[in-house]
């Protein structure tokens, strides 16, 4: 039993053609068999609706007069990349305002425009002889536009790591908000509903699939950026004039930053019993990693593997305790990108198209060719440490003598219990505390691991304000020491 | 009842928590303190029954009090059910429903303030302008 594309587009004129969602084709395999699902089963609507940071739109502003060739463009004080043409620019999602820093992005410069409001557009040129014009302000709104076409590197990842956080502090990433010890676990990605876990072989997808992009049509342009299957990723277009606000958000993911949630529906058509199959692919079948924030390297560790059941039912379990899942993607809204582009299938006003090219069905995501990691331990020094029975007075000794700054506190078996620095001795001195160090320490430490990149390290001390940090084994025992100075050399170059 | 108490800098190093309890015989818990040198804002749950005799003695120490009748507000028109909320309330205000909508039970809330900073939509906020400016709760 097989059905070409011409076929169902036939029934789609004739207006006979059976569409489901990616939700109502798990059970109609399941009640019917692959075999009758195949037969009965013309085109099956996936959906997803999350943040996807790699995302923009291409614009074409028109001349002025006298004409300007842009050098720089911003839009709500959110600089485009004009690089390209005189009056072209793209306009990224995750570009971050001049003005309103954090709070405001290209993505709400984007959603403004879709909603049909006015932007402010600033650019200035150097001038030449055919662009003489050096600055121009002015307001623009969608329709003013030449083009306006989104082109996004990468959407819709297929599946994606879920995050948790091993330290005691808290983080706030593109995975959202991350409690301390492991506190939550977040995850992205809609699992069987989404489409390339729908057509993992990548028969239906690919270059020229026409598909649903926040309530326009687009087209699949190929794979995206790091498309590593079964971690795959598309590149799509779409004409930003014909989308609906309600399929697009722009989203600040606090200290993070700005990024877009974009709903994207692709139809995948039910060619034979091999499409019918794919598409009845449930969550416990979808495995990802559940992968440590905690430790800020590229090559995070693997707390667990995990399948998208058991992520979608809001809690797992690591070492023992049960903890809480939130997804970051909405189901709720990739639902509606599937029964929507079922509306529109059924009406007759979208059909589909098979792929002009294919996609890889295999890569691998390389990382970035660097100059060498530096980590910790190849910077660190000598540390000068004491007890915390030596006297306050003691201590401003050794730290004149050994000429240091900080003085971790150790207990007998070398494990970190507090640190003093050269202000706590003197400030101690000041008000009489000259007893034992242990009553002016600073009991709760930040310390860094010898493995650590240096750029993390310093991260840490610019972010708790401090000039130094105990390096420490697994165990808490001291190692060495690093200072802001001696990585301001480093970092400086 | 949870109620708001908010001292200044008068009323903030008297233990007026201790006297309202050895007055009314009231058993007051403390959900969240933050106290500064100047001023200071805690919120506290005490039996609904005991809640007027206790108010009354806060009040009469110079301290403020706003009853929280009300919990976290969402505002549908910005949530996008993302559910990031879901795991980060500390007493599981936030829940989906069978169609994936978050949906939100702020009967349970205690006023801490954690989900607000965490919701990308900014769709959340505490009715009564209990998170005074200055003074944030760093819960985290
Ligand atoms: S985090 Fe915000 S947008 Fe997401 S579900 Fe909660 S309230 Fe809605
Ligand atoms: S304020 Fe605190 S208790 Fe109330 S809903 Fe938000 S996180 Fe939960």
């Amino acid at each position: 039993m097989k059905k070409t594309i011409e076929e169902i587009n036939r029934k789609i004129t004739e207006g006979s053609v059976c569409v489901v969602t990616a939700e109502e084709m798990k059970e109609i395999v399941e009640e019917l068999g692959v075999e009758r699902a195949a037969k009965e089963v013309d085109v099956v609507t996936t959906g997803t609706f999350g943040a996807m940071c790699s995302s923009g739109v291409f614009m074409n502003f028109g001349h002025s007069d006298p004409p300007i060739k842009m050098q720089r463009v911003w839009l709500n004080d959110v600089e485009a990349y004009t690089g390209i043409a005189a009056v072209d620019a793209y306009l990224g999602v995750t570009q971050l305002s001049e003005s309103r820093g954090m709070e405001y992005g290209g993505a709400h410069v984007i959603e403004d425009l879709v909603r049909g409001k006015d932007v402010e557009l600033r650019a200035i040129s150097y001038g030449t002889d055919c662009y003489p014009r050096k600055k121009i302000v002015t307001e623009i709104a969608l329709e003013d536009l030449n083009q306006a076409v989104m082109v996004n590197p990468r959407n819709a990842y297929q599946r994606y790591k879920a995050a948790t956080n091993s330290s005691d502090r808290i983080l706030r990433t593109y995975m959202g908000t991350l409690l301390p010890n492991y506190g939550n676990v977040t995850f992205a990605g809609c699992g069987e509903i989404s489409p390339l876990n729908n057509d993992p072989e990548y028969r239906t997808i690919g270059v020229g699939t026409r598909i649903f992009l926040c309530g326009a049509k687009g087209y699949v342009i190929g794979e995206g950026t790091q498309h590593a299957p079964p971690f795959g990723t598309l590149m799509v277009k779409g004409n930003l004039k014909e989308m609906k606000p309600e399929f697009m958000k722009a989203i600040v993911m606090p200290g993070y930053g700005v990024t877009m949630m974009l709903g994207i529906g692709i139809p995948i058509p039910i060619l034979d019993e091999e499409m019918a199959k794919a598409t009845a692919i449930r969550d416990e079948q979808i495995i990802t990693e559940i992968i440590d924030f905690g430790v800020p390297k590229r090559d995070r560790p693997v707390v667990k593997r995990i399948s998208y059941a058991e992520l979608k039912s809001g809690r797992v379990e690591i070492n023992g305790e049960e903890v809480r899942v939130s997804p970051l993607s909405s189901y709720y809204m990739a639902r509606k990108v599937m029964e929507e582009l079922k509306k529109m299938i059924e009406r007759g006003e979208f059909f589909l198209t098979m792929p002009v090219e294919r996609i890889p069905t295999s890569g691998v995501l390389k990382p970035m060719r660097q100059r060498e990691v530096k980590l910790v331990k190849s910077v660190m020094t000598k540390a000068v440490t004491i007890s915390p029975e030596t006297s306050v007075v003691e201590a401003s000794k050794i730290i004149i003598e050994k000429n240091v700054n900080h003085l971790p506190v150790v207990d007998e078996k070398g494990v970190l219990i507090g640190i003093v620095t050269s202000w706590d001795i003197a400030k101690a001195v000041a008000t009489g505390r000259i007893g034992k160090v242990a009553e002016v320490m600073t009991r709760k430490v930040i310390t860094a691991m010898p493995d650590e990149p240096i750029e993390s390290a310093a991260r840490k001390m610019e972010k708790f304000n401090i000039s130094a940090l105990p390096v420490v084994d697994s165990r808490r025992r001291v190692l060495g020491m690093v200072t802001s100075e001696d990585l301001s050399r480093l970092l400086a170059r | 009842m949870l109620l708001l108490l908010k001292f200044d800098s008068k009323t903030i190093r008297k233990p007026i928590i201790s006297k309202a309890t050895l007055e009314t015989n009231a058993l007051i818990n403390i959900l969240r303190a933050n106290v500064g040198a100047r001023k200071g804002e805690m919120v506290v749950e005490v039996d609904d029954s005991k809640a007027r005799d206790v108010e009354e003695v806060f009040r009469r120490f110079g301290v403020e009090v706003v009853e929280l009748r009300e919990g976290i507000v969402k505002d549908e028109g910005r949530c996008v059910h993302c559910g990031l909320c879901t795991s980060i309330c500390p007493v599981e205000v936030f829940e989906f429903d069978e169609n994936w909508r978050v949906v939100v039970r702020e009967e349970r809330c205690v006023h801490c303030g954690v989900c607000i900073g965490v919701c990308p939509c900014n769709a959340l906020s505490l009715p009564v302008n209990s998170i005074n400016k200055d003074l944030k709760f760093h819960t985290i």
